[in-house]
Order: structure tokens, then sequence, then C-alpha cells
């Protein structure tokens, strides 16, 4: 077995030192009845080069945005991933570390935390942001959570605008606290504000918005900020950091907390997971944030070094006061993003978006133009927007997967008043010929 | 004394060179390029975000050379208790990074994502087989989230019955998540106290049980490393009161192919797969919690449950009673891919093959420590070993101190003061990949720092002097926390 | 050697009460501040909140460990020691004088009777094995 070096001798020869004859003796306070008579029945060992074969065969079924042009978006973004992420991230020093409980055996880890919480507080426009929490959905939970701790209120307002499936799982963690969830409504694509502002009241924790929004759509941060910060609530804007190189960061327009889906900046689709949870906030709000902190200090000799701090706020210390139950953070996506961040640099990061608007709005022109399309919300999109069709857009989806085209999100299973539409992404992957195929091809489907 | 280093002490930020570059973007194919012309002003940034401008020969050697600022398992034993540091195999990054799946979107048609969905399946039988479960999530996206579905499903199960219990009890041994999910769950935590080895005390668990506990949570092996023997009198205890039980599953290493939450009368248990799976801990995450239940609770499970309708396979939503949703999509399926491929690589003789040398590893090196190192109970112990520094804390040497002092030797540290219940604790998890000369050579280290810790404690104390920085002032990081970088004020 | 002042009252959970007229001053004992080490943050409640015996009236961080604050009395809180959240080192260094942390106007005079005495006090951490 490749992975375990003791061989039978040395094995014996531990057993003699110990002062037992066999394992089993160091098993013997297992009851007879507790142990597994029969060995596992999981498949049998496979030598490596069956297991590719296998495995190839299996990845082969799947279909890959490197063979099918990708116009999924929803809160995963095919998104460039440049060639040094994987190399650098593939170090064993990088990746077969664990959490910086020794920090002076840890500063590789801990300087790249630092420089990633640097670049999503100047990305968000937030004094301060973490070392990154599991997911998008999570994070918002886990604001809405850190919302009502810190407000002591117990309702949160969430536009129809965030992601269905990030409500659902804001949803599941307001279970146990008790938090009620209201909504309100999207009008002509952004959140209705006069809704918003009737929703809003001196129980609500927080409002949440998603900016641009889970149809492509951007919102009005400030006024949403206003509305919140009228009734003493604070303002949650949900958003991409990718787009943030390019759009007025949340943090300039009112926002408390930012969170969102960090995926875009270098992190592996992977069919939806491991992905890259940001947590940004004001100063104020600091000490209240979940998840790990990385912080700057010095060491004896006065040298810069680099620490986890702040860490009486987590589990493994405050335990059932804790200001949340994570203890992992995704450091390994972190790093990606870090990296990713890097080498987009200030010019590219902004380049990025402007491309990905760019074609994004060159699709939807050549898309409306095909008689019967038209785009379903009349506000401003950004790299995603939402199209009605007059045919199923599923059977429409389905049509174009032949011609190597991945279409679009079918939204009537997120939202029935959407059950016509199909929720588009472009980004700055996505060639002109891609989009005029795609136009050709979906000229056909729906004719 | 020690010696100066020239170290490597730059940020990112500080090799920034205006007019530098790394990006390789194409130039815009279509007619209208400036945002400006598509979207209203106001939601367009006056100034570009204040990152770095590198070459990418900067990159990559700045992000090289932190990595040299590192342990990690490639490079170092490290004993790190209950975190099970094994090695990482390569074959599964190789797989993970198949295209099928790395570049796969989660909302890819069901119809077209059969591989991915296909070795989900898979892969959560393996981990019932292997836990001896009814159903598998994998959604959870580590081991506390995965504690805090486990928790919601028992929740749900007591409320679908017509009862709102509002407590869960947990022992003083246990990790912090543990507590820490619960209260997220809505419960109120009650700690019972363990026996001084760990064990559960049966008549405080007594005391406890009520028709308003809801769970009763544990860890096995226990957090000391030893096996709770009158587990299954505990589990009938709890079930005669209506008391779910729930196995935190971070030990998992002792006991694959030995023994089976579901065969010892446990409902619910989560897996790291991170741990005892071998998907890379990544430097603190990112992780995969999958949870196991028995088939009360499956009404329950997150929503969508990977369903098999002949050779086809599908996601279910259509589960009312469920708790929800974790993650946004379905679990961490670069790190499931991983697992699989670990376990289809090492087979049923293999995974057996891990415990038993963990388990063997672990004892020889409390055989070798016992000398100079108090156990923290008496009898051998399973895949980990907690061994107390009470007598060098007599000497004015701390667990902290012992630590420090293993780095300059070339070793990771263990977990120290973990349990909570154990003086001056030092966790040592060798994990099954490690040889005797390697687990001798740290024995050795260890052995020396108590002979030190007598003769020349002052040089445990200056440690560590051979890594990048010395030890560093967390009071001042609490005090003033400096959390980003800020540019040099310009005099 | 306990640092124990005979002229105040104590809690079991650590914080010592000086009485002035109708008011009670309170912080944390020199025992409890070596307890946590070095103080990191202090949090404490706004002037004017209203507290009860026994319960959290604050926060109290240290790198180790982070602790409630629990008032020994009921009453409202009508000062509250500004120089703490910027200069929490001060808990550590003058835990009985400079490093006070709220004073409170007591609601039931009764309640500073039911208090621990330096004697009391002492003999409780004595047995803690201090």
């Amino acid at each position: 077995m490749r992975y375990i070096s003791n061989t039978p001798a040395q094995q014996r020869e531990m057993l003699a030192r110990i002062g037992v004859g066999s394992i089993e003796d160091l098993l013997a306070r297992i009851p007879a009845k507790a142990r597994l008579s029969r060995p596992l029945n999981v498949p049998a060992a496979m030598a490596e080069s069956d297991l590719v074969r296998h495995l190839r065969a299996l990845s082969a079924l799947n279909a890959n945005v490197d063979d099918y042009a990708c116009f999924l978006g929803a809160g995963s973004y095919d998104h460039s991933v440049p060639s040094p992420i994987n190399h650098l991230i593939s170090r064993g020093e990088f990746f077969t570390a664990y959490t910086p409980y020794q920090p002076e055996a840890s500063q590789g880890t801990l300087r790249s935390i630092f420089e990633y919480q640097s670049m999503m507080a100047e990305l968000t426009g937030m004094d301060v942001a973490n070392a990154s929490l599991y997911d998008g959905a999570s994070s918002v939970a886990e604001a809405a959570l850190m919302a009502h701790a810190v407000t002591e209120r117990n309702a949160i307002v969430l536009s129809k605008g965030v992601n269905p499936l990030y409500r659902q799982v804001v949803e599941t963690y307001c279970e146990g606290p008790g938090i009620r969830l209201k909504s309100a409504p999207i009008g002509d694509g952004a959140t209705d504000l006069d809704a918003l502002r009737k929703a809003v009241g001196s129980q609500t924790a927080a409002v949440v918005i998603q900016h641009p929004n889970f149809f492509g759509c951007l919102e009005d941060v400030k006024a949403a900020a206003e509305i919140a910060h009228a009734q003493g609530a604070l303002l949650v804007v949900v958003a991409d950091p990718v787009n943030l190189g390019l759009l007025t960061p949340p943090g300039a327009l009112g926002a408390d907390l930012v969170v969102g889906e960090g995926q875009g900046l270098g992190v592996p689709m992977s069919f939806g997971g491991p992905n890259l949870g940001v947590f940004a906030a004001k100063q104020e709000l600091v000490r209240r944030m979940p998840g790990r902190l990385v912080g700057a200090t010095v060491d004896l000799d006065g040298q810069r070094g680099f620490v986890l701090t702040l860490q009486t706020r987590e589990q493994h210390i405050r335990r059932e006061k804790a200001t949340s139950n994570i203890c992992t953070n995704v450091a390994l996506c972190a790093l990606m993003a870090t990296i990713y961040v890097s080498i987009m640099g200030k010019v590219g990061i902004r380049k990025v978006g402007e491309l990905s608007t760019a074609k994004a709005h060159y699709a939807a022109e050549a898309f409306t133009k095909i008689p019967g399309v038209r785009l379903r919300f009349t506000a401003p999109f950004f790299k995603e927007f939402t199209l009605e069709l007059p045919k199923s857009p599923e059977r429409v989806a389905k049509r174009l997967m032949k011609e190597k085209i991945l279409a679009g999100v079918p939204l009537k299973a997120f939202d029935r008043a959407q059950k016509d539409c199909l929720l588009v992404a472009v980004t700055e992957k996505r060639t002109r010929s891609d989009i005029d195929a795609y136009a050709a091809a979906l000229t056909a489907a729906v004719a | 004394m020690h010696t100066a280093k020239p170290g490597y002490d730059k940020l990112i930020f500080e090799l920034s060179c205006p007019g530098r570059h790394a990006h390789s973007l194409p130039e815009c194919d279509v007619p209208v390029s400036d945002p400006a012309q598509l979207l209203p002003k106001e939601h367009l940034r006056a100034a570009p975000a204040e990152l770095p401008e590198v070459s990418e020969v900067d990159v990559v050697r700045h992000y090289s050379r932190l990595s040299q600022m590192n342990y990690g398992v490639d490079t170092h034993f490290y004993p790190l208790g209950s975190c099970t540091m094994k090695y990482n195999p390569k074959i599964n990054e190789d797989m993970a990074r198949l295209a099928g799946f790395a570049r796969l979107h989660p909302l890819t048609p069901e119809a077209a994502a059969q591989g991915a969905l296909r070795l989900m399946d898979e892969l959560s039988r393996d981990l019932a087989e292997v836990s001896g479960m009814d159903h598998v999530s994998l959604q959870p996206a580590a081991g506390a989230q995965g504690e805090l579905a486990g928790v919601l499903m028992i929740r749900a199960y007591h409320l679908a019955r017509g009862e709102r219990r509002t407590k869960v009890l947990i022992p003083d041994s246990a990790h912090g998540t543990n507590p820490a999910s619960t209260a997220l769950a809505g419960y109120s935590v009650v700690e019972l106290k363990s026996e001084q080895n760990g064990d559960v005390d049966l008549l405080d668990l007594e005391r406890h049980l009520s028709d308003d506990v809801a769970a009763f949570m544990i860890t096995q092996p226990n957090t000391l490393g030893l096996f709770e023997s009158k587990i299954h009198q505990i589990t009938e205890m709890c079930h005669a009161k209506g008391v779910q039980v729930y196995m935190d599953g971070a030990n998992f290493n002792a006991i694959l192919g030995i023994t089976r939450p579901g065969d010892l009368g446990f409902d619910v248990c989560h897996f790291n797969l991170h741990k005892t799976f071998t998907t890379p801990h990544g430097g603190g995450g990112p992780g995969a919690g999958p949870v196991g239940i028995k088939e009360h609770l499956a009404p329950f499970l997150p929503t969508p449950v990977v369903v098999k309708d002949g050779d086809e396979y599908a996601f279910d939503w259509n589960r009312p009673q469920s708790i929800g949703k974790l993650q946004a999509f379905w679990g961490n399926f670069g790190m499931l891919v991983r697992a699989w491929t670990y376990i289809r690589t090492m087979g049923p003789d293999g995974l057996r093959a891990v415990s038993d040398n963990a388990v063997l590893n672990a004892n020889y090196m409390l055989k070798r420590l016992e000398g100079d190192y108090d156990r923290s109970a008496p009898g051998p112990c399973m895949h980990e070993c907690v061994v107390s520094a009470r007598r060098q804390k007599k000497l004015g040497v701390t667990a902290t101190d012992i630590a420090k002092r293993l780095l300059d030797l070339g070793f990771y540290a263990p977990t120290t003061y973990f349990p909570l219940i154990v003086e001056e604790a030092l966790m040592i998890e060798p994990t099954e990949t490690e040889s005797k000369e390697t687990l001798d050579e740290f024995c050795d280290a260890m052995i020396q720092i108590a002979r030190e810790a007598r003769d020349n404690p002052q040089l445990i104390h200056d440690a560590p002097v051979t890594t990048p920085v010395r030890r560093l002032d967390q009071t001042g990081a609490a005090r003033q926390p400096r959390l980003k970088w800020t540019p040099p004020a310009t005099t | 050697m306990a640092n124990v002042p005979a002229d105040l009252r104590y809690t079991k959970e650590h914080e010592w009460t000086k009485l002035e007229g109708d008011k009670a001053r309170v912080g944390i004992t020199a025992f409890a501040q070596e307890q946590l080490g070095d103080v990191v943050f202090v949090e404490l409640p706004k002037v004017g909140a209203k507290i009860t015996a026994m319960k959290a009236f604050g926060v109290i961080e240290s790198v180790k460990a982070v602790s409630d604050l629990f008032a020994p009395v009921s009453g409202e809180v009508v000062e509250i020691n500004a120089e703490l959240p910027k200069k929490p080192e001060v808990v550590n260094a003058d835990p009985y004088g400079n490093g006070w942390m709220i004073v409170i106007k007591l609601g039931n005079a009764k309640e500073w009777e039911g208090l621990m005495t330096a004697g009391d006090y002492e003999k409780l951490i004595a047995d803690a094995g201090h």
C-alpha cells in the first residue's frame, strides 16, 4: 500500500516495543459486538492507470466548458483562470499545510491571507474583510445572523433580486435563532424601492440586496442604504467581487456589510464547489465578524509577522457564544483569488468587467433582434440578463446543447414569475463568434 | 543566541510598479467596448481599485517564496491531533482537475452532468457503507456545517413528532464547533463532565437525560483518543428517552473498517473529508463535511438529494420536510472527487490498513514518550494520544514552549491545549502514512526537549529561532488590529 | 499574598465593587486580570442602560479567552470608563483604580449587603488553587 510506509517487519518491531502481540490487542477496549465482522463492502482497490481510465470516462460524460460555450451564470461563472494559479497553489507547502496555529511556521499562508483580506476590502470598498467563509450563500446567512446579533432585532428583509438559492440557505441558518425573513419585490428588474420602504420597520435587523442582482440587473445601492439606515437597520450588499474592478464598490454607497461569491476570482467552477465566501464589514463591526482574521504584528526582534487574531470570538474558544460555528475557512480558494487579483492587477480586473459587460450588451442586442425574443426587464444590466422566450426555455436550451452551447439557466424552477425566461451570462471568455453562433442557433430554435 | 536570517519580507502590494502587468486578456471584439456608453455613469468606479501592478515573474517568485515559509505535510511531519494530517495523494489532484469535473458549471442540465451525479451517488453509498448509515448528504462545506445539518435534522425530526425539545448534551471534552453548531440550531447547550480519561460519566448522563433533551453529541473515539466502550449502553439510554445520538466523525481515522457508528447506535454522524479521506487541508480549507443519517431522518435531508433511476441520475428537489440548504449548490464537488478517488485507490483492505496503522503508530509514540511526559489516561490509545506537559510546567516550560522548540527541530507541533480537560495538553496524531523512522525522530526530539527543560530551559523559551519569524506579539495584534495593507504615508 | 482591597465588595465572578453614596463603581479583580492574561478589548454598555444583578453587562477579551462581565447589583449605568476601549491594558495595570469599568446607580440598596466581603473573596480564590 503505497501510502503506508511501515513494512510488516517494522510493524512487528513497533508492537514489541509497545509490549503487545498484535494490533488487535490495541483494540481491546472496543466491545466484540461493536466490531465489524466482515470487510467493508466498498469496491475493490484499483490500480492507478485503471482509476484514471475510469474517471476520464466519467468526466467525459459531463459537458465541460472547454468543449461547450458557457452562457450559464446564476452564481457560478466561466471567467478566465490564469495559468500560474494552478502551479502556485499546487506547491505542497501551500496545499498540504493546515490552519496557521503555529504562526512562525505558517507565514506563507498568513501573509497570503493578509493580502487576500486587503484585496477584498479594496474591491468592496469596506474597512475590513475576513479570511473567507464557505461560499456566497452562507456568507449572506452569516451576515443575517450578525445583523441580528448587533441590532438585537428579529427580521431580515431580502430583495427578490437576491439569488433564490442564497435565500434558501439564509432560511436554513435563520431557523434555529428564529429570525423572520421578509421579501421586497423587484419592479423593473431592480428592487422596488417603495415596496422596500414599506417592508422595512423597527424590527428589521438588515436589508439584503444583490448588486448586480440574480436577474443581472444593477440596483440603487445608495437608495437602499438610506431606506435601511432610516430605520436603524444594516444594509447587506451581495456582490460578485470580479465585477467590482469596474463597478462602484458597495462600501462607497453605504453598505454596512458586503458579502458574496468569489468563485469568479480564479476558482474552478467544479460543479458548484468548493467556493469562496467573501465577507467584508465596516470598522466598527470588526469584533462581531464571523470567520478567521489575520493581523499584522511584530516578533521578538521587531520584525514584521502575521498571526490569526481576534480568535476569542471563534468557536474553539467562545464555543456556544461564538460569532459563528465556522472552523475552517477556504484558505486554498482564497489563495487562488489572491493570486488571480495579483495577476489581473489594477488594470486587468477592470478590463475583465469591461469585456464582460461589453460582450453581454452585444449579446443582448443580437438576441433581442430575433422575433419573439425580448429582455424581460428594463433596468440596466451588467454581465447577465434575463431573456423572455416565445418557446419553452428548457427546450430551447436542450436544442442549443446540440450546437455545443450551454445557453443559460431556465428560471421556472427558481421563480415562477419568470417561467418563460432564460438567464444568460456573458464573460470575457465568450468570443464574438460564440455569441453570433448562439444568435443563429436561437433564431432557429424559436422560429 | 540565534543567527540573523535574510528573510523574505514582502507583500505583493510592495512589489507593485506602475505600468507592470501580469494579465493576458483579449482585445474587445464587439463594436461597443466603452462601459460609459453601456451603463449609467454612477455605477462605474471613479478611480480603479488600488491593486498591485506586477509582472507574471513577480507573481510566481513572490508566491513561491511565500510557500517556502510554510511547513506542510509534503515537507514536514505534522502531528496535529484531531486534524489527521495524513499524506495527500497526488492522483487525487489530477482527477479533480479533469475538465469534466473542474470545468463543469453546477447548473449544467442533469442529462449533461451524469458523470458528476454518478460520482456523487457512489461516494454517498461508499460513505454510508463505511459508517453503517442509511443515507449520506454530501452538501455541507466542512465539518462545522455537517454538524449544523445534523443537528437541524434532529430538530426537524422532533418537531415532526410534535415535540419541542430545547437542550443538547455535549461533553466538556468536545471540539468547540459542537456547542457552537448546536447553539446556531437554536438549542441550549448542557455541558456534561467527562471522566478523567474522557469517558462519558454515565451517572451524569442519566441525571440529564429527559424528554426535553433533543440530542447527545459525542466524538468516538473521544478527544483523548480513547474508544468509549460503553457506547451501546449510552445509545440505548438515550433512545429510551427519545434522545438522538450524534457522532462527531473527526476521529474516523481510528475506526475505518473496525467499527461503524451506525452499528453502535448513532443516528447521525458527520465526516471530515479533509481528515480521514485525504482531501488536502489547503492551509485552512476548503474542507467537506458530508453527514450520514439513519432512515428515520431521511425526510429531513438537505435539498437536493441525488437519486438513481435505472442508469440515470438526477437531483430530487421534491423534499417538503427538508431542512433546506447549507450551500448554494450541491457540495464541495472538487473535494468529493478526491475522496472518491481515495476510496477506490484503497479498497476495503487498504481502508482497514489505515486504521490499524494509525492506531499502531500512535501507540508506539505513546510508549516512547511516556517516560518523559504524563499520559492523560491509562491503557492503549487509538489513532492519537494526548500527553500532558505537567512535569515540564513545574520547570517553567509550557506546552506552547515545547511546540515552538519542535519547530526548530524540524517538526510541526502537535495540537496544544485541546482537549480543555487535560492540563498543558499535547495532542499527537501521527496518522498511518508516517514511517517508524519519522516517529522515532519526533520522539527523540520530544525526549531531548524534556531533557532541555531540566538542563537548559532558556533554549526552549527562546524558540523558535530558525523559522522566518520568532515568537509574535499576539496581544498587540489583538489590541490594535491591523487587518489589511495600507500604503506607507508619504512624507 | 492576594491583592484584595478590604474596603471593596466582590462577586463570585471576580468583579469588585465600591460603594460611592447611592452609586456603585465596578471593575474586575487583580486575580481575574491575571487569569485572563493581557486584556485586548473591553465592551461596555451605554450610559443609561438598565442592568440586573448577576446578568452580563459587557464582555472582556484577552488573547486566549473571553469572559462576560457580571453586574454585582441592579440599577442604571450612569458612567462608563471611556479610556478602556482605547487602552484595555489599563485593566491589567491598575484593576482597582484606573481600570474601573462602570458606575451603577443602585436600584436596590439591599443588594449591596448580599455581596461577598474581601475575606470571603480571598477564600474563594485561595480555594481555586491560586
